[in-house]
């Protein structure tokens, strides 16, 4: 699974990193969180508000999401 | 009838009963005050950020961008400044935003009247304002805010500034619009509760240090002592104030009930307004992270004259109230 966080590195957008990361581990999935920072490309996914979230190139939600709400997306 | 009453009792039980303190003194009022202020206010910024959180479900940017692109002016800044005020703005989200306005063919000058309204009306400044000084200047606040918005983009858009803007925003192109799923009132209003949370946890300590402070000019600074110094007949106080909100960007919590003391103490309302303006719209933060999109020219344009219209609205209320 290849997990993207669309962010321009403001404290929202690392919590969310750091909420998807705690997420991955407690489901025990194999995935690999990736920061996408790259303004151009962060737009490419046709998101306007930071931080959004990237599973296998689909955006599933924009916003700060808690743990448990992110496993939702993972499963 | 105040609605705010019972808290007054309550403050008055807890301060005069309950710690003993004398309802003259100094010490009494100014405790009396903070816990009036702080409680008032926590009741006001829950019951405001929820319902605009809630409107917010409505109103993602993604539908803003599609109503604003139909290419109008003047009507398309008076809305663009009217959304501007429920929409979520974080500065992070400034440059995203802005791109994408720009690709979708959102005039620019449409373009910067949201991005003026977004951070200088929002829900927790209303909150602040309405609880601190009132419904009558809460309401001014945002009239006068909401107006400068739309002036300040029209004549913004009538510059002719794209040449101004980094080049490489032009080349972007969106090649998939994020789909957002459709949400039953349900979870509208359990994300209007995360949210809310959210923010006033964010916000709370500002809040506290803030009413702390107030509380104190309440009590301790003399009555009227800025009549003399920051007056109407001082003309230098307006830019002044304007200046020094520049460094205090997102603490529009922290700051209000500063400036609701000061206010007290004789500072003219236009100069307290002009000030909570410039702290929530000028903020050197949101500066660096537009340098990103626009070149320094359209940087300086575009706060040169936000403040300009600052201080203007800041003259004319110290002229006719």
């Amino acid at each position: 699974m290849n997990i993207k966080i669309l962010g321009t590195g403001c404290p929202n957008c690392k919590r969310l990193k750091e909420n998807t990361k705690i997420a991955v581990n407690e489901l025990g999935v194999k995935a690999e969180v990736e920061e996408v920072t790259d303004i151009p490309k962060i737009m490419s996914y046709g998101v306007m508000s930071t931080p959004a979230l990237v599973v296998n190139e689909k955006v599933v939600s924009v916003g700060v999401l808690s743990p448990k709400e992110i496993k939702k997306f993972l499963e | 009838m105040d609605i705010f009453y019972p808290i007054q009792l309550f403050a008055n039980w807890l301060v005069y009963s309950v710690f003993s303190l004398s309802s003259d003194s100094v010490i009494g009022s100014a405790v009396n005050f903070f816990i009036y202020d702080s409680i008032k206010i926590f009741i006001l910024l829950a019951v405001i950020i929820f319902a605009v959180s809630f409107l917010r479900t409505y109103v993602s940017p993604e539908k803003v961008r599609k109503v604003l692109a139909k290419k109008f002016e003047f009507l398309g800044n008076m809305i663009a400044a009217t959304v501007g005020i429920v929409t979520p703005f974080c500065s992070c989200s400034a440059v995203p935003l802005f791109i994408g306005f720009v690709e979708s063919g959102v005039p620019l000058g449409v373009t910067f009247s949201y991005l003026i309204a977004a951070p200088l009306i929002n829900e927790v400044a209303l909150a602040m304002l309405w609880g601190l000084f009132g419904w009558k200047i809460a309401l001014l606040y945002v009239a006068s805010g909401w107006i400068i918005s739309v002036v300040v983009g029209f004549i913004l858009g009538k510059l002719h500034l794209e040449k101004h803007i980094e080049e490489y925003v032009f080349k972007i192109k969106m090649n998939q619009t994020a789909e957002t799923a459709k949400i039953v009132l349900k979870e509208r209003a359990k994300e209007s509760y995360r949210d809310t949370k959210a923010l006033i946890k964010k916000v709370f300590p500002y809040v506290l240090i803030g009413v702390a402070i107030g509380a104190f000019i309440h009590g301790y600074a003399p009555e009227n002592f800025l009549a003399q110094i920051a007056g109407k007949g001082n003309l230098l106080a307006v830019p002044i104030a304007v200046l020094l909100g520049v460094p205090l960007y997102s603490n529009a919590a922290g700051v209000i009930p500063i400036v609701s003391s000061l206010f007290e103490k004789g500072l003219p309302l236009g100069t307290a307004l002009a000030f909570m303006m410039s702290v929530t719209a000028l903020s050197l933060p949101e500066a660096i992270i537009l340098r990103k999109v626009m070149k320094p020219k359209l940087l300086a344009i575009y706060f040169g004259i936000v403040a300009l219209g600052i201080l203007f609205t800041g003259y004319l209320f110290n002229i006719i109230m």
